[in-house]
């Protein structure tokens, strides 16, 4: 996965890491088990400061997106439902209505709505992906 | 954590002009602080009375624990200095520079490191230092600062005068340093965003005072962009913690505040605004406004920094070609 900084980003670089992270696990660019740089690694190729990443990192492997392996190194790790399902669709129904009111207010009709979220999902991974262990 | 640089109410006046203000300074160990702030905002004076260069007026520091004033040569030993413009001399060869250092660091040289910096840049030993270009001169100051395996480096805005691409290495030539060890660093800047790259902590700065003390992303996380409007001209504002920036456009006082809490909200609300808002930030933006101080400000110090940042940039253009 190739990681991208913004300097102009309003969000700090560990904040910008760990969102391309999620998304490239949501998109389906990164597979369960699959191996990330290292701290070390990854801080010379962004040319940033190790405690950056490792910042980026620990907080990944809080969300339960990554899992550090001490003396193997940083891996996808396998997907699970952390929250309750109630509470989850709730948080879901917050987004999709502060995404609906956006939608009205830039002058777009449901039907428009409707067929653009279709034509973007088809990029997302929704099944979780997983690098079959052979 | 100890303390690696601390200073006590560090003040400096040049004549009339205060250009250091009671400047209270904490670098913990392993730490590396970027301080930033407009040409003539201080960093210079600062890194000056933390190396001994020029005396406090009022206030003192310490390195390594020890009073700067009275600092043993062994603890000196222990502390690297990159000057702004890498100065070396033109007339050496890279290993001439290289023997001529080295023989004042005898018991401690880690020419290992010295060489793998030399040999990433492809830095000929042969080469004369004036026939360098500024980025490779900047790595060989870098290199030969780093070789004595120095506890502490302290860097005075080592990337003034690259070009971007020269910057961007001398970065990763930094975080070569970093990596290694967990040596502490205090370095000056005029460029968030290659502070934003390297440091765990940022100061800012301004006339002097130091406004900004913060770990790097909180900094990033809570700076506004807070809009006054008057309906005649704005009055002046008194200044606060964490303000960065304060200009006057029109009828508009338009401030840059870091950390934007109920105290910066009582004092907006003292000046009596007809409006006030506080605006999505583009930091970027926000930072090229404030680094080049296109805009009039309302501090009395600014024409002169933005004239002395003239004469000093012109001034090292001609030494380069020289």
């Amino acid at each position: 996965m190739e990681f991208r900084l913004e300097p102009s980003s309003r969000l700090p670089i560990y904040r910008q890491i760990v969102q391309q992270v999620r998304e490239g696990v949501a998109r389906g660019h990164l597979a369960f088990g699959e191996q990330l740089p290292s701290v070390r690694e990854l801080s010379r190729i962004l040319v940033v400061n190790p405690n950056t990443i490792a910042r980026a990192y620990v907080e990944l492997e809080r969300e339960g997106i990554l899992n550090n392996q001490p003396g193997r190194g940083v891996f996808v790790a396998e997907p699970r439902a952390q929250l309750a399902k109630d509470v989850r669709r709730r948080r879901l129904i917050e987004l999709i209505d502060k995404f609906l009111t956006e939608a009205v207010h830039l002058g777009f009709s449901e039907a428009d709505v409707l067929r653009l979220l279709s034509a973007r999902s088809e990029q997302f991974q929704w099944e979780p992906a997983r690098l079959e262990a052979r | 954590m100890t303390d690696v640089i601390s200073t006590d109410r560090l003040t400096k006046h040049y004549g009339t002009r205060c250009v250091v203000n009671c400047l209270n300074l904490r670098v913990q160990a392993g730490g590396v602080y970027g301080l930033l702030g407009r040409n003539g905002a201080g960093k210079s004076t600062t890194i000056r009375m933390l190396m001994g260069m020029a005396k406090p007026t009022y206030g003192r520091a310490e390195l390594l624990g020890h009073d700067v004033v009275t600092l043993p040569s062994e603890v000196r030993s222990r502390i690297a200095y990159l000057a702004e413009g890498h100065p070396l001399y033109g007339w050496m060869t890279v290993g001439e520079a290289i023997r001529f250092i080295r023989a004042f660091h005898a018991e401690r040289w880690n020419q290992y490191l010295l060489e793998q910096v030399l040999e990433h840049f492809e830095l000929p030993l042969g080469k004369k230092i004036r026939r360098l270009s500024n980025g490779q001169r900047a790595h060989v100051a870098l290199a030969l600062a780093i070789a004595p395996d120095p506890d502490l480096l302290i860097l005075d805005d080592p990337t003034l005068g690259l070009d971007t691409v020269a910057r961007r290495e001398f970065l990763v030539s930094l975080i070569h340093v970093i990596q290694r060890e967990g040596r502490t660093i205090l370095f000056s800047s005029h460029i968030l965003s290659d502070v934003e790259r390297v440091a765990d902590r940022i100061g800012i700065l301004v006339d002097g005072v130091l406004r900004v003390d913060c770990p790097t992303e909180h900094f990033k996380e809570t700076i506004r962009k807070v809009v006054l409007q008057f309906t005649g001209t704005p009055p002046a504002f008194p200044g606060c913690d964490g303000l960065v920036n304060a200009a006057v456009e029109g009828r508009r006082l338009e401030l840059l505040i870091v950390d934007f809490g109920p105290a910066h909200q009582e004092i907006i609300e003292s000046l009596s605004p007809a409006s006030w808002d506080i605006l999505e930030l583009n930091l970027e933006d926000a930072f090229i406004e404030y680094t080049r101080g296109s805009k009039p400000s309302l501090f009395a110090v600014t024409d002169h920094a933005v004239a002395a940042s003239v004469g000093t940039r012109s001034q090292e253009a001609h030494w380069h070609e020289g």
